[in-house]
């Protein structure tokens, strides 16, 4: 709709003008529309992260949720100084647990979203040629989006089982490894296998957007490209590649977005493992099983500031326009 | 039926002002077409008149009524788009008796109203189709009957034939001139770029550009006597001849404009000599482009028997009383 | 010419290996779903027996019949629920021009990108608070925090691009905008809804780590949850036949479902540019 915005330009509203009644009553829906949502959103999101950033500043545990004092950012930086003249520092900020917790979330962000983005656009790029039995590969390639994250962790870990599982029988088959590896128990591979999953799962996400990216660049480029005799890998980085930045850079940033909070899988495919777990294992972990409600808290308020910086520059790099034009 | 009178209106988007103070009455049961070039606002003005835009500033007058701020149902208006926006999951039937069925009328009324439409547009036997089983000439037509269901005081046509090919176009124009005698009472607002529907449809045309009036007249008045350079070259088809310095000195005049219509084979002080560059037969008529040595060749109609080849020579002359002349700024000069 | 062959076949391969590598792990927990007994513990490529013992097994024994009951029971409310707010809101946002509509729709889409541990701790206290933990209004309840932005930010973008002309028809019909957007826009745009239903359908039916964290009997649970939880007569033994009939069993009306709306999904997963 091209209803003028409610306030008018002032040098228009001095002179006897007041929105319409049509004007008037669609604001008016609007505001009704709009209300039922808002409350629901600050409801189940807006109070539940306020109440976490509170609790991170006190003592709560969870065997008494109202009992907590107010301790300042103790649990995100405290200090004492002993006797001696030595001071200890505690805290998220000094714990160890934390800052692996945190390089895991960073490397497995970092490199499944980079392997995924590869081969999505290999996937994509496969998938934007003409070729007999295309439908089948795109209807192939949303099986594994389709699959329940916790139902591929456990499909997984029975093919990566280290005793009967299928991977391993492979790899001795083609003569690749000598001895069986058990991926997920071992500390050296649970990393590779917590990505295998996870790049499985999210490809065929990463390649449908690239895939609609791809489509939208007009065939006659190409056309053009073939008739000035580009080669065919010329014209990927110089013709294809720009075209689709735009759409591939929300992908990956928002990608991103979504690895950094990673949960389920990790929990699942490779539990109480410090090879792999990460921010969200972590700060549910103390949370809930720890009792140190106060603490996963804060842990949990770092988490989502990450996020929400990230969030900021995803917004301000992917330029994405929020009013939608002239509607 | 409505009078309709627009004072000093203005519009803008944003910082530009797109409506930039018109003034118009348009007559109670006038066919009133406004035409003008893209974006010289005449769709923004009929949106203004529907209510479905804000007014900026300045009075909308219906009947003397100020209805500045009246929803657009409430105005008494009904308005065919361009592209039908017929409701694409409601039958024919459906799509007519909706207004009336929101304003909450007797089932009967509604039925013998629509009927009534229908039979007047010959879409009876539509009436239960849906929009896509429809050609695009027959959607129109449901558009129409819409509108006509909804019994107005001003019909609204927003270029309501230019989603249409070129024969449906001639067809569909004759529709609404019988629309307009039939609904004698009914005032009628048409938006086109298109002046061969403004000039066949019209009771009066309100010329628009940037923003701004040009000229309002009977299409022979807007022919004959138009008020500006830019009416001149925009009514008429072919376009008019302009000639300016050496040539429209000899009339006094900054520029002067010659239809090709009015241009005849002939001798003499007021004649021109130059080399045929060009010739299109339509059948009917045969237009020929002479280059006389200013900055466009002349256009000339003749009849559609003459063959006149390029680079023959020609001389020609404009009929008498028939050379429209114009000052330095753009205005014609009288006499 | 050997050149082009070579090049077609080895397109064909690629194309091959994607698709394999794509549904092998599900083709493999079907194969090991219909195994028994010891067949379970030797890898085997192709099918060997065929036996329902796993299916019976977990239909029969502990509490997965009801498990499947919960999550359809959860994941259906929760749609219809966020539907039912999104619609309306979604209208306001992509037909109405207010002041604030830009940040409105920023916050709504920050709010999709929440990690879902940052409201764990205030969660847990107000289900606490509001007395519905450890049932399945805490997982609707809960569920809203990702299915609400993420249904109003897809039927926005749906909505934007219904054709002007049509709403402004109705405008001048005489409809109200709750008129236009249940009579107009409704019938118009239920491929959008079902489409962003079934996604926002699967979002719930999925979830894991609020589930975990708000159920705490086996009769509550959800289908991951208690997938994950199965559990065979000691501790070291993990009951890899029960679990892979039970994926299989929560899988395939999934996979059947994407696979009929294909077409409808993509539009869908590239209008939001939301990760289902």
């Amino acid at each position: 709709m091209t209803t003028e915005a409610l306030a008018p330009p002032k040098a228009v509203a001095a002179r006897r003008h007041a929105a319409s009644e049509l004007t008037r009553s669609r604001v008016r829906s609007a505001m009704i529309f709009l209300l039922p949502m808002l409350i629901a959103l600050a409801i189940v999101a807006g109070w539940p992260l306020l109440r976490t950033i509170y609790f991170s500043l006190t003592d709560t545990s969870l065997t008494n949720l109202y009992g907590g004092k107010f301790v300042g950012f103790k649990n995100y930086l405290g200090w004492t100084t002993l006797k001696s003249g030595r001071t200890i520092f505690s805290g998220l900020l000094v714990d160890p647990v934390w800052w692996n917790a945190v390089g895991n979330t960073v490397r497995f962000a970092v490199v499944s979203v980079a392997l995924e983005t590869v081969i999505g656009m290999i996937v994509a790029l496969v998938l934007n040629a003409e070729f007999k039995g295309r439908g089948i590969v795109r209807a192939a390639i949303l099986v594994p989006w389709a699959i329940p994250t916790i139902v591929s962790a456990k499909m997984w870990a029975w093919m990566l089982n280290d005793q009967f599982g299928i991977i391993n029988d492979m790899l001795m088959r083609l003569g690749l490894i000598s001895t069986k590896i058990a991926w997920t128990a071992s500390a050296d591979t649970a990393m590779t296998a917590v990505l295998i999953v996870d790049i499985w799962k999210t490809t065929p996400f990463m390649a449908l957007l690239i895939l609609a990216g791809l489509q939208m660049v007009p065939k006659d480029v190409y056309e053009a490209a073939r008739i000035d005799g580009v080669h065919p890998i010329k014209v990927f980085f110089r013709v294809t590649l720009p075209l689709v930045r735009p759409a591939l850079m929300v992908a990956v940033i928002f990608r991103l977005l979504d690895a950094m909070r990673i949960f389920d899988l990790v929990y699942v495919l490779t539990p109480n493992s410090s090879a792999t777990e990460t921010m969200s294992v972590v700060s549910r972990e103390n949370l809930f099983d720890f009792d140190k409600f106060a603490y996963g808290s804060a842990q949990s308020t770092l988490l989502f500031l990450i996020i929400a910086v990230m969030t900021g520059i995803y917004i301000w790099l992917g330029n994405v326009r929020f009013d939608g034009g002239d509607r | 039926m409505a009078q309709i009178v627009l004072k000093n209106i203005r519009k803008s988007f944003g910082a530009v002002e797109v409506i930039r103070g018109v003034d118009l009455e348009i007559r109670s049961g006038e066919f009133m077409v406004f035409v003008g070039p893209s974006g010289c606002g005449k769709s923004t003005l009929l949106r203004l008149m529907a209510g479905l835009e804000d007014i900026s500033s300045g009075d909308m007058m219906f009947d003397g009524e100020r209805v500045n701020a009246l929803a657009p149902s409430k105005r008494g208006i009904a308005m065919v788009f361009q592209s039908y926006a017929l409701y694409p999951h409601m039958t024919v039937y459906e799509n007519m008796a909706f207004g009336m069925q929101l304003a909450k009328s007797d089932a009967d009324a509604v039925k013998t109203r629509v009927e009534a439409a229908a039979d007047m547009l010959q879409i009876t036997p539509y009436l239960k189709r849906l929009p896509k089983q429809l050609s695009g000439g027959q959607r129109q037509r449901v558009a129409i009957g819409r509108a006509i269901v909804r019994d107005p005081r001003v019909f609204l046509f927003d270029e309501p034939l230019s989603n249409l090919d070129a024969a449906l176009r001639v067809a569909t124009r004759l529709e609404i001139a019988k629309l307009h005698h039939a609904m004698n009472t009914a005032t009628m607002v048409y938006v086109t770029h298109d002046q061969v529907e403004a000039m066949t449809l019209a009771d009066r045309i309100c010329v628009l550009r940037d923003g701004l009036v040009e000229q309002v007249g009977t299409p022979l008045e807007l022919y004959e006597n138009p008020q500006s350079l830019f009416v001149a070259g925009f009514i008429g088809s072919p376009k008019m001849n302009f000639l300016t310095g050496a040539h429209a000195a000899r009339y006094r005049a900054e520029t002067i404009g010659i239809r090709p219509e009015h241009l005849v084979l002939g001798t003499g002080d007021e004649a021109w000599t130059g080399t045929v560059v060009h010739s299109e037969n339509l059948g009917s008529d045969t237009f020929v482009y002479i280059d006389i040595g200013a900055e466009e060749p002349l256009n000339m109609r003749e009849d559609g028997t003459t063959r006149h080849k390029p680079g023959d020579t020609l001389s020609v002359k404009p009929l008498e009383g028939r050379v429209h002349r114009f000052d330095t700024a753009g205005k014609p000069i009288a006499g | 010419m050997a050149w082009t062959i070579l090049k077609k076949t080895a397109f064909y391969a690629l194309v091959v290996f994607i698709v394999v590598v794509a549904v092998f792990p599900f083709y493999y927990a079907i194969l090991t779903s219909f195994k028994s007994g010891t067949d379970l513990f030797r890898v085997t490529y192709w099918p060997t027996g065929f036996s329902l013992e796993n299916y019976v097994k977990v239909l029969n024994t502990g509490s997965f019949p009801q498990n499947l009951l919960n999550s359809v029971f959860i994941a259906t409310v929760t749609v219809l629920g966020a539907l039912f707010l999104a619609v309306t809101a979604s209208f306001a946002l992509s037909r109405v021009r207010f002041r604030g509509r830009g940040t409105l729709l920023m916050v709504i889409l920050g709010v999709s990108m929440f990690p879902q541990i940052a409201v764990l701790a205030g969660l847990f206290e107000l289900i606490r608070f509001l007395g519905i933990y450890n049932t399945p209004w805490a997982l609707i309840f809960s569920y809203t925090i990702f299915t609400l932005p993420f249904t109003v930010w897809v039927l926005t973008t749906f909505m934007r691009d219904l054709p002007i002309e049509i709403e402004e028809a109705a405008i001048v019909d005489g409809a109200t905008p709750w008129v236009i957007i249940t009579r107009v826009f409704m019938p118009l745009m239920w491929p959008a809804l079902v489409t962003t239903g079934l996604l926002a359908f699967i979002g719930a039916w999925n979830e894991f780590l609020f589930a975990l964290t708000f159920t705490s009997s086996n009769a509550t649970r959800t289908v991951p949850v208690a997938i994950s939880m199965l559990s065979g007569g000691s501790e070291h033994e993990i009951p890899w036949g029960n679990i892979m009939a039970a994926s299989v069993i929560v899988t395939i009306p999934l996979v059947a479902l994407v696979l009929i709306f294909q077409r409808k999904i993509i539009s869908g997963l590239t209008a939001g540019g939301v990760k289902g």
